[in-house]
């Protein structure tokens, strides 16, 4: 039983940082601006809901279901579950205002052909 | 007669009030601002009631510690927050409330679908050793104008493959979308899949393809 959970557990944070990682390879790879709020804005919220998803099965399999395992410890994984919540919430939002406060300032979008900022 | 049938509405349960209003939502406007005056007394109350609800649970998953002094202070301070802010919750006085949350955990589904498949573009243009991209900004305009619908449908845009909300104009629901490609911009302006999911899970506006499943949902 654990031997399964474990093998999910490593998928789902593997997934995780390879989205993290391929958010950071677009940071440094795209045009301008815009395009990189793209690769940040998506992949991070993402990768970082599948390395706390991942995090929450590990405790909720290891910890929380020992018996005899005090309450504040079983809460845990519905703690990870608000953190997962706030970040679908407040990743694009921010990701929004950001692109926003650049739109507003006049910085212009990369088209195609233009050398890369 | 009608009035005193409003008001009753008003005390019972959320669910029958949600299923009730279903049928004489043809008659009276969305915003009919007769209803408004009858409903928001009772109202009220229940906003408040629900928001504490709400806190209070939060607090308490949040503690874990159930002895009376950490029960009393998490019922305390629900209680001043629930008063100050239930307005910024409970914004439409249980209207339709439980009928719209559950179209809406639907549509939760169908947009982590999305959200996975919006990773793979984008992980796609970035390892992709040409990078196939060819950015563009699009404006459209949408029927929605509650804020809930506006920011779900800002918010989904921007987690959905290729596509992030510059600026949203509440007014006329019109919206300024910067796109990573062509076909990403032809899914909004073209198919508009999202925001007629969007609309049909608010009911709000007229929706063109959202017309026939609601009738399916009440019949």
């Amino acid at each position: 039983m654990i031997g399964i959970i474990e093998i999910i557990v490593v998928i789902l944070l593997a997934a995780g940082v390879f989205f993290m990682l391929t958010g950071a390879i677009g940071l440094l790879r795209f045009p301008d601006f815009y395009t990189r709020l793209h690769a940040t804005g998506k992949c991070d919220t993402l990768g970082e809901v599948l390395i706390i998803a991942g995090l929450l099965l590990h405790h909720f399999f290891v910890y929380s279901s020992v018996p005899g395992a005090e309450l504040s410890v079983k809460l845990v994984p519905v703690k990870l579950l608000f953190l997962i919540v706030f970040i679908f919430l407040a990743n694009p939002t921010a990701t929004h205002a950001i692109m926003k406060a650049a739109y507003n300032t006049g910085e212009k979008p990369w088209e195609v052909g233009e050398e890369r900022k | 007669m009608k009035k005193g049938e409003k008001v009753e509405k008003g005390k019972k349960g959320e669910k029958s009030r949600g299923e009730k209003s279903r049928g004489v939502r043809g008659k009276e406007g969305k915003r009919g601002g007769e209803r408004e005056g009858v409903e928001r007394k009772g109202g009220k109350g229940f906003g408040i009631f629900v928001t504490f609800c709400v806190l209070f649970l939060f607090w308490l998953l949040l503690s874990g510690i159930f002895d009376a002094f950490h029960v009393g202070a998490g019922v305390i301070c629900s209680v001043i927050v629930a008063l100050i802010s239930h307005d910024l919750l409970v914004r439409e006085r249980g209207e339709k409330v439980l009928l719209k949350s559950f179209r809406f955990v639907i549509y939760l589904g169908w947009e982590l679908w999305q959200i996975a498949l919006a990773n793979f573009d984008v992980a796609y243009r970035v390892l992709h050793p040409r990078m196939p991209i060819d950015p563009l900004i699009i404006e459209f305009d949408t029927p929605l104008r509650s804020d809930f619908a506006l920011v779900t449908l800002a918010n989904s845009i921007t987690l959905t493959p290729g596509t992030i909300t510059i600026s949203v104009e509440p007014e006329r629901g019109r919206f300024l979308v910067h796109a990573i490609s062509k076909k990403p911009a032809d899914a909004l302006t073209v198919e508009k899949t999202m925001q007629n999911k969007v609309a049909d899970v608010f009911m709000e506006g007229g929706q063109e393809k959202g017309g026939e499943w609601k009738n399916d949902m009440a019949a």
